[in-house]
């Protein structure tokens, strides 16, 4: 394999990990709507860790090695317009994830607070926030982002 | 440096779909391994968290692994891989027994895990998890080293 195959390997690999960390974070999305103590929202954080590493590793090597990649193919430019769609897409699903992370982050640190307190029982506001619908709607928006992505690299749109 | 110039200039648009289905569904199948195995790995015996690195399995990894062979073999077919005759090239040979290999590990880790679920009524069941959670770190890193033969096609 050829430096270029090896990077392309590991974009793609990258890509995996951030699409990866989204599905998981849809199953605790689900989870967390029948969630209202504190201790069972906290015990959800380690799994949102590893959602954390997936999505920010993904994130990161997918635009890194895909501009790269852009630079150093012959057949490819930086400017051909499905690479300006995927680099806008993928600033887009970013933005929505990082958005999503802080709505769900309310009923995490809003635990953290009731165990602090030693409040360990169920709580109706735990429960509205671990159930919040914006946070939903932003991972809803951030998911259909990642799809046109994986369009945009496949059906590769406006290619010169 | 030229192969990936010339793969990705010679793949004709019809490909784009099956292909399409095959890494979404590969992805999906991921994301599931991904979530069971978080799940079941960081349940502490929380039987929440222990369904739930179940159902993972059972309702995003199946269905992922079932789109992404289906769209494996389809894709295989209209790039002319599974006329006979035809020797399979390495990274397709490794694609395709990875796939298999791991569609029937996927298969054991559902039904341990099935099992292991049924019996956390009774208190029980845990060890079977942890047989699950295993299976499917085995099957997740199977899958990277399947997303890498078939990203970077070595010969």
């Amino acid at each position: 394999m050829s430096f270029d195959e090896w990077v392309l390997a590991v974009h793609v690999l990258s890509a995996f990990a951030y699409v990866g960390g989204i599905v998981l974070f849809w199953m605790l999305i689900v989870a967390v709507r029948k969630i209202d103590t504190p201790g069972a929202t906290i015990r959800m954080e380690p799994i949102v860790k590893v959602g954390n590493v997936a999505v920010g590793v993904g994130a990161v090597g997918t635009i890194v090695l895909g501009i790269w990649l852009a630079f150093a193919l012959d057949s490819y430019a930086i400017w051909d317009g499905w690479i300006i769609a995927a680099i806008v897409l993928w600033a887009v699903s970013a933005a929505f994830g990082q958005r999503t992370g802080a709505a769900y982050m309310r009923g995490m640190t809003k635990a953290k607070e009731l165990d602090a307190a030693g409040q360990d029982g169920s709580n109706a506001e735990l429960l509205a926030l671990n159930r919040t619908v914006n946070g939903v709607v932003l991972h809803s928006l951030t998911s259909v982002a990642v799809l046109l992505i994986l369009l945009d690299m496949i059906f590769k749109p406006w290619a010169a | 440096m030229g192969g990936v110039t010339v793969l990705a200039i010679i793949r004709p648009d019809s490909w784009d779909f099956p292909l399409f289905l095959h890494v979404l569904g590969a992805m999906i199948l991921v994301g599931g391994l991904l979530s069971s195995a978080s799940s079941l790995g960081f349940a502490r015996g929380d039987v929440r968290f222990l369904r739930l690195g179940y159902w993972s399995l059972l309702a995003v990894s199946l269905p992922g692994w079932v789109l992404m062979r289906g769209g494996g073999e389809w894709i295989a077919s209209r790039e002319g891989w599974t006329k006979s005759g035809v020797d399979d090239p390495t990274w397709l040979g490794i694609g395709f027994l990875l796939a298999d290999l791991g569609g029937l590990i996927l298969l054991v880790s559902l039904i341990v895990g099935g099992i292991g679920v049924y019996r956390l009524r009774q208190g029980k069941g845990s060890g079977l998890l942890k047989a699950t959670l295993v299976l499917a770190l085995v099957l997740l890193a199977a899958y990277v080293i399947a997303v890498w033969a078939m990203a970077g096609k070595p010969d």
